[in-house]
């Protein structure tokens, strides 16, 4: 048991204080603003809100800012405000088929209508470190813009693929029904579909890379590909009581990732390409791709493949998901643990005490050591 | 636009608002000049909207994170009410949005809104897109599959 302990105001101030100075750094040095991390720092940006559960890029450049660049720490403030803001409803669900996409490429299907766009990515880099960025470097112009232009739409792979019926089509339960909510609920096992999504999403891309990497390598069944991934901008609409009908309110960045892996067919089943879904907020390829196949994975069972390995076990995947508990329970030993400590102290001296005891008379016999 | 229902031409002009960046609508906004003065029947307020996405883009519901999103309603001394919804925390760009479209149900200011605020921001919009279109299309690709020695 856990006993609480008082004092150190003191220190804590003094400890807050070397925080922020260690934040800050060096004076000398311009102080970065959150609009800059918003900008430049694109990518943690993205992170801090998939994982923090919140669409906000001004508040995850915010956190950013303030856990000096600590991205678990991040998430975790952004989880921490949340709690204090009133839920106003539900979107109309995201039209992903609709995106204005500024990437789109499929490792499946050479020939796309919408061509594949390869927009901006690292794939294509050496990874070379690039000196020019430790100076200031220059802006590039933009190009003419062309009136005519408009946004680039193409319908989704998977879409196009369901015709043939060779793709397992996404089913609706009758009458659409709600999604039960992690934020509201806590979680039941065995969970849907749909309650594996939301824990995954929010899920910490680090536990989730490597559950996925540990399917391709041996530690499961599943060989997927990626009919798609596509970033862009997708509408935000709401359902507006005073008005009766749903407006667009915004719009939000989103990373779709479609994996499909050959299933050979059961009794029941057709032989078809089953599917892993991924979807995160911001450009998020890598969580959007080991969600995708994390999701295939917790789905063994509804194929009659083996259930037994790591990713596919449903309690132990989702309930080690969540990188601001795993991070708080872990970081809680960090607290002062005194009482506890004296007690199993007490307990290992009394223990010990009778061992010494019992071995007393029986020192002579032991074997030489090797 | 003008041809269509009257709620459907609102819920565009709202859509149009709402993405707009706050900065450009407080400029259209500020180039009306003298507005009437409005009572607030909401003031602005921020929240959470649960964003709902579907499995595989078209199947069954899930949850997939929230967004911040503030609000607000006002109306106006003739009656007419203007309902500004946007995402994000910006108090500012909810009431400019309230106050448009509040104008916009007004017979007197409607056709100044419509041509100095929402054509405006639509074209600007457009040519946003273009130009952001114009650099993402030069990154399309076309790959070969090559032909193998065996054959």
């Amino acid at each position: 048991m856990y006993v609480a302990v008082k004092g150190g105001e003191r220190a804590i101030a003094q400890s807050v204080d070397l925080v922020a100075r260690a934040r800050r750094g060096d004076p000398a040095v311009p102080e970065l603003s959150v609009e800059q991390i918003r900008q430049q720092m694109r990518l943690a940006v993205a992170r801090v809100m998939t994982e923090g559960s919140l669409y906000d890029e001004d508040l995850a450049a915010l956190a950013i800012k303030q856990a000096a660049g600590d991205l678990v720490e991040a998430i975790f403030l952004l989880r921490a405000y949340r709690t204090t803001l009133k839920r106003l409803g539900d979107s109309v669900p995201l039209d992903t088929a609709n995106m204005r996409l500024e990437r789109r490429i499929s490792s499946a299907f050479k020939d796309l209508p919408g061509g594949q766009v390869l927009g901006p990515t690292y794939d294509y880099t050496q990874r070379l470190l690039d000196f020019a960025l430790m100076a200031d470097a220059a802006v590039t112009e933009d190009p003419a813009a062309e009136a005519s232009a408009g946004p680039i739409v193409a319908p989704r792979v998977t879409d196009l693929l369901a015709g043939e019926g060779l793709l397992e089509t996404s089913a609706r339960a009758e009458g659409d029904p709600d999604p039960s909510d992690l934020t509201r609920e806590p979680l039941q096992l065995p969970a849907d579909r749909a309650t594996r999504l939301q824990n995954l999403a929010r899920g910490d891309e680090g536990y989730l890379l490597a559950l996925g990497y540990s399917t391709q390598r041996g530690y499961g069944t599943t060989h997927p590909f990626a009919a798609e991934i596509r970033f862009g901008a997708v509408a935000l609409e709401l359902f507006i009581d005073e008005l009766g009908f749903a407006v667009k309110i915004g719009e939000v960045d989103l990373t779709e990732c479609q994996l499909i892996t050959d299933f050979e067919g059961s009794a029941e089943a057709a032989p078809q390409f089953t599917r892993g879904y991924g979807l995160a907020f911001g450009h998020s390829e890598r969580k959007a791709m080991a969600m995708a196949l994390v999701d295939r994975a917790l789905r063994a069972g509804e194929f009659g493949e083996d259930t037994d390995l790591p990713a596919n076990n449903e309690e132990f995947v989702l309930a080690h998901s969540d990188n601001v508990e795993a991070s708080g329970f872990v970081q809680h030993l960090k607290l002062p643990h005194y009482v506890d400590f004296q007690t199993n102290l007490e307990l290992l001296r009394r223990l010990r005490a009778q061992w010494d005891a019992s071995n007393a008379g029986a020192t002579g016999d032991e074997e030489p050591a090797a | 636009m003008n041809e269509a229902a009257p709620d459907v031409s609102r819920r565009l002009a709202l859509g149009v608002l709402a993405c707009a960046p706050a900065p450009d609508l407080a400029d259209c906004v500020r180039a009306l000049g003298e507005l009437p003065r409005f009572t607030w029947l909401r003031q602005p307020e921020t929240g959470l909207v649960m964003l709902r996405a579907r499995i595989g883009g078209n199947g069954a519901r899930f949850n997939l994170g929230e967004a911040s999103v503030t609000r607000c309603t006002l109306r106006l001394a003739d009656g007419s009410i203007g309902v500004g919804t946007v995402r994000g925390r910006n108090p500012r760009h909810a009431e400019h949005v309230a106050i448009c479209d509040a104008l916009l149900q007004h017979p007197e200011y409607a056709g100044r809104v419509q041509a100095q605020v929402i054509d405006v921001l639509v074209r600007a919009e457009q040519a946003r897109h273009a130009r952001r279109s114009v650099q993402v299309s030069a990154s399309k690709v076309d790959f070969f599959t090559l032909v193998r020695g065996e054959d």
